[in-house]
């Protein structure tokens, strides 16, 4: 029996959140509407033009390593990756060759087996290096001249590169995802893919056990183009089909063919050969003079590490151990990012119950984030507003539906332009109020005993549903009362 | 004073007649003109010359002047800059087809502190095609010539801003120096020539040929007139990320302190075979002098300077090879006409642009730097100049600046080394060691040969010494 065991290795290229580029000052906005308006001599450049290092954009790169558990470099310096290209205006990349700031970290995902169990995927090295511009060419097929937009060039992108650790597809999508979180919660990228601030290209190959016992690989594919998590793990999917197919008709190996680059066809579900890689190529790699190393001390490195946001896995058991929140909840939070958990948190701080601030939190509000495919940040009800509504519910002075009630008017007033207070929440909430322990609430209850006896012995005699009907009627004498508080009302009369 | 020397008279002179009023800005620009359009023709010393934007400047300057506002260190001096400098009004082509139709979006920080300093930029003058090259003989624009012999070279790669301060065309100039390519052509030239500090000038707006050695500096007739322009623009400056960080003294009021005490380390290793008895003799007579004047006077030896000129060459040619690789006819610089492809663009925008001894630099540093070569060219190279600076951090325990030759030779004809290359960059070997090691350096005129041509003394001092190199170049010409 043959065994195949899928290697997989992860390039990620993340662009850092800075304001401004790399090595000049430049925006670096997404704007492919305006190209060529985000630059200037030195991202350009242009002759006589210098380099000089944006230290914002080192220290999210340090934070990043630090994150991934990663070794930082006391001493790191910066190195010119030479080759013509147009959308590389000084025919070389600034990156880092031999000497990288950080190398040998990990990432934790969860394992394919067991989804309690943790697996550790080494983190080869992460490295800072300047984005390049963008090439477009005519695509009507009537050759028109081919353009370059520089707006991207120097951007700061961080290359993490992953050891040939991964086993499958669903693994590889799910240390991308993981990546992707611990980056956002990190602050150091928005790992948007749309607008390409994170990309990854996938080094696959086979190991094939024949039943003899002897082992091969398969020869190395780079998978490049895909531009979402889907279709990372569709095209090493069908990159692993393909290569398994070629081995028992070929049985070419590793030793026979060099590395090569496949590209990602989405539409087709291929991959498709894109050159023959990059044995011949030599970028001639030299240290940048224009630019000087960095030291960091480890003073520095301690420093960053103490000052390190709540890591995502961290996050995720306090809203499990402290807040009470199922798994399913807390993880629905993290998922949607820094932003959303800390809206969460400010609400649960402000009401003073996590649970409760949770169901608003997944169900109301993402419902009509996602239904408005609206930001948080233009969400109209801020947390304090939020969490003051939240605290009529936990001190059981508005029932859920009269809160949603409330949470209704409170949209409707933000979309009327009136600014939301507590005392806006205040005196909605008011005319909502659940009416308990009044002597019209009991006289109600008694009343209602007394007109439904037959419902009143059912209860007595242990049928807990025949008590609805006197609900309902206590309800409808009583307007504003909380149905959970007349139910126990009920229960405790008709136990005397 | 009569208006056709004005641009030759010292510097000192000019501004005392400036601020009395006994000369306008105007009337010395226009005198730089008319003395250009008398000798350029022969000389070639300028490539470009911007007569309109030029005494538009000096008007505003006059005006200001006649105002009674302050104006700053330069106060209406006009100042050639190298053809490799980026200055807004004017083009700047590195003596390069390459770059012919370019001109600069931005200015250096030279530009922008001579303009501070109200200098007046006048012009741009000739260099070697980018700064590659030892007697402006390799400039796409054609040789500069000796001002005092059409038949020889300035020397380079600064030849034009040599030859145009040595002319009298302009008072004061810039030039570059990566190899000596500012204090040879002053050596051939007869006029002071200055390499400051790696890291003292910003090299932003440099057009880089080596960006570990190049550095910018002044040239000038006499000391003072170094020290000012020296003054004006040097200084940190965030955009280089190379500059330094370290105060700049008063230059000229530095001059007039004494040299008393004075420990001069003549190099013994630069007076073996190969240099021209009358450059020797010239060395020899000035440190006498200074010898005289109560300075002490020592041999020093420099073990690692005979591998100057290899370590240079891979060091320089391998910056280069990757520096000018930008010019690759897709943004802006010379682009070959009907291509078929981008490989097509490249090679023949390349082909074109660039002449034979760039081409040659190009390839050296691309092999230099070549996986399986790295170790063997470059990296040695690196080691080799790490023993040259710290052959210097030796010889300034003992001595406070060391003296030789700048060149083997005086000033040599046109032609006879282009078809040498390795002749043509050993007129180099004295200078490149400043530029491996980082110290500033100076070429000082030390009198005639028998057949009439400049002779020039090189003082060398540690890091940051410049008015040491400035105050001994005062006290040789004064």
């Amino acid at each position: 029996m043959t065994e195949y065991t899928t290697i997989i290795g992860l390039e990620v290229h993340v662009q850092l959140r800075t304001r401004t580029k790399l090595f000049c000052g430049c925006s670096t906005e997404f704007r492919p509407d305006a190209p060529n308006t985000q630059t200037c001599p030195v991202c350009l450049g242009l002759p006589g033009a210098l380099p000089v290092m944006n230290r914002y954009a080192f220290d999210l790169a340090l934070r990043t390593a630090v994150a991934l558990n990663c070794d930082i470099a006391e001493f790191t310096k910066w190195d010119r990756k030479q080759y013509y290209y147009p959308d590389l205006p000084k025919a070389y990349q600034i990156s880092q060759f031999d000497l990288p700031f950080s190398a040998s970290g990990w990432l934790e995902i969860a394992s394919d087996d067991d989804p309690n169990a943790t697996r550790r995927i080494r983190i080869t090295r992460a490295h800072l290096e300047e984005d390049a511009g963008k090439n477009l060419h005519d695509e009507s097929g009537r050759g028109g001249d081919s353009r370059v937009d520089l707006n991207r060039t120097g951007t700061p992108l961080l290359e993490i590169v992953s050891e040939p650790d991964l086993r499958s597809a669903s693994e590889a999508r799910r240390y991308l995802e993981q990546m992707r979180t611990l980056l956002r919660f990190m602050g150091v990228s928005d790992c948007n893919m749309q607008e390409g601030s994170l990309r990854c290209d996938a080094n696959v190959n086979l190991h094939v056990r024949t039943s003899d016992g002897e082992t091969t690989a398969t020869p190395i594919v780079e998978l490049k183009n895909m531009n979402s998590f889907r279709n990372v793990e569709l095209a090493i999917e069908y990159e692993a089909k393909r290569q398994r197919m070629l081995w028992e008709k070929t049985g070419q190996s590793i030793e026979d063919a060099p590395k090569s680059t496949r590209g990602w066809d989405a539409d087709r579900g291929v991959t498709f050969a894109q050159r023959e890689k990059e044995e011949s190529s030599d970028y001639r790699y030299f240290p940048d003079p224009d630019l000087v190393p960095v030291v960091v001390s480890r003073e520095e490195v301690e420093q960053v590490r103490r000052q390190l946001p709540e890591r995502p896995d961290v996050r995720r058991r306090r809203y499990q151990e402290q807040l009470g929140l199922s798994a399913y909840d807390a993880e629905v939070i993290i998922d949607q990012g820094p932003e959303f958990a800390e809206w969460f948190d400010s609400v649960a701080a402000a009401c003073g119950d996590g649970k409760t601030a949770a169901n608003w939190a997944t169900q109301d509000v993402l419902r009509d984030l996602n239904a408005d495919g609206m930001s948080l940040s233009r969400f109209p009800i801020t947390s304090q507003v939020m969490g003051h509504l939240l605290t009529w519910i936990v001190d059981g002075r508005l029932t859920t539906s009269a809160a949603r009630d409330v949470y209704g008017v409170l949209k409707q007033r933000a979309a009327d332009g009136q600014v939301l207070t507590t005392s806006l929440v205040d005196s909605l909430a008011a005319e909502r109020e659940t009416v308990r322990d009044t002597e019209a609430l009991t006289a109600a209850v008694h009343a209602a005993i007394e007109a439904l006896p037959k419902a009143a012995a059912d209860v007595r005699s242990g049928k807990q549903a025949a008590v609805g009907p006197m609900i309902g009627m206590v309800m409808k004498q009583v307007s504003g009362a909380d149905p959970k508080v007349v139910r126990s009302l009920l229960l405790e009369a008709l136990q005397e | 004073m009569p208006v056709s020397s004005l641009p030759s008279r010292p510097v000192a002179e000019l501004l005392t007649a400036l601020s009395s009023g006994n000369l306008t800005s105007r009337q010395l620009v226009e005198s730089c003109l008319e003395a250009i359009s008398a000798q350029d023709d022969t000389i070639h010393a300028m490539v470009h010359v911007d007569a309109e934007g030029a005494l538009k400047r000096a008007d505003r300057i006059d005006e200001r002047r006649r105002a009674g506002e302050p104006l700053g260190l330069l106060a209406g001096l006009p100042v050639a800059i190298k053809d490799n400098i980026c200055c807004r009004h004017l083009p700047c082509t590195c003596g390069s087809r390459m770059l012919e139709s370019f001109r600069p979006p931005y200015d250096a920080h030279v530009t922008e502190a001579i303009q501070a300093a109200d200098g007046i930029i006048i012009g741009t003058t000739n260099m070697d095609e980018f700064a590659m090259g030892s007697s402006t003989e390799t400039s796409a624009w054609g040789p500069t010539r000796h001002p005092d012999d059409p038949q020889r070279i300035p020397g380079g790669s600064s030849g034009g801003s040599a030859a145009a301060v040595s002319a009298g065309l302009v008072p004061l100039a810039l030039g570059s120096d990566t190899g000596g390519s500012i204090r040879q052509p002053a050596a051939f030239c007869g006029c002071v020539g200055l390499k400051p500090t790696y890291g003292r000038v910003s090299r932003y707006g440099l057009v880089a040929f080596a960006s570990s050695l190049d550095q910018i500096g002044p040239f000038a007739r006499d000391a003072v007139g170094a020290a000012l322009l020296l003054q004006a623009v040097a200084g940190h400056d965030v955009r280089d990320s190379t500059s330094v960080r370290h105060q700049v003294p008063d230059y000229r009021t530095e001059l007039s302190r004494p040299l008393s005490d004075l420990r001069i380390g003549l190099i013994e290793d630069h007076f073996a075979e190969g240099l021209d008895e009358e450059m020797a003799d010239a060395v020899r007579r000035t440190v006498h002098q200074l010898e005289e004047r109560g300075a002490s006077v020592r041999t020093v030896r420099l073990p690692h300077s005979k591998y100057c000129v290899a370590t240079y060459y891979l060091v320089a040619s391998s910056e280069a090879s990757s520096n000018l690789a930008r010019y690759d006819g897709i943004h802006y610089g010379r682009r070959a006409d009907g291509c078929t492809d981008l490989m097509d663009v490249y090679c023949r925008s390349r082909g074109e642009g660039f002449g034979p001894e760039v081409k040659r630099r190009i390839m050296l540093g691309t092999y230099a730097l070549s996986a399986g070569y790295y170790d063997a060219y470059y990296l040695t190279a690196l080691k080799v100049r790490r023993r040259i600076r710290e052959d210097f951090d030796a010889a300034f325990r003992n001595v406070d600046v060391l003296a030789g030759p700048v060149t083997p030779t005086p000033a040599f004809r046109i032609g006879e080394k282009t078809d040498d290359p390795l002749a043509m960059y050993l007129s180099d070997i004295y200078t490149i060691s400043a530029n491996l090691a980082g110290i500033p350096a100076i070429s000082v005129p030390a009198g005639r040969s028998e057949n009439g041509l400049p002779l020039a003394v090189q003082f060398q001092a540690p890091p940051f010494e410049e008015s040491r190199l400035l105050r001994l170049a005062d006290a040789v010409l004064s």
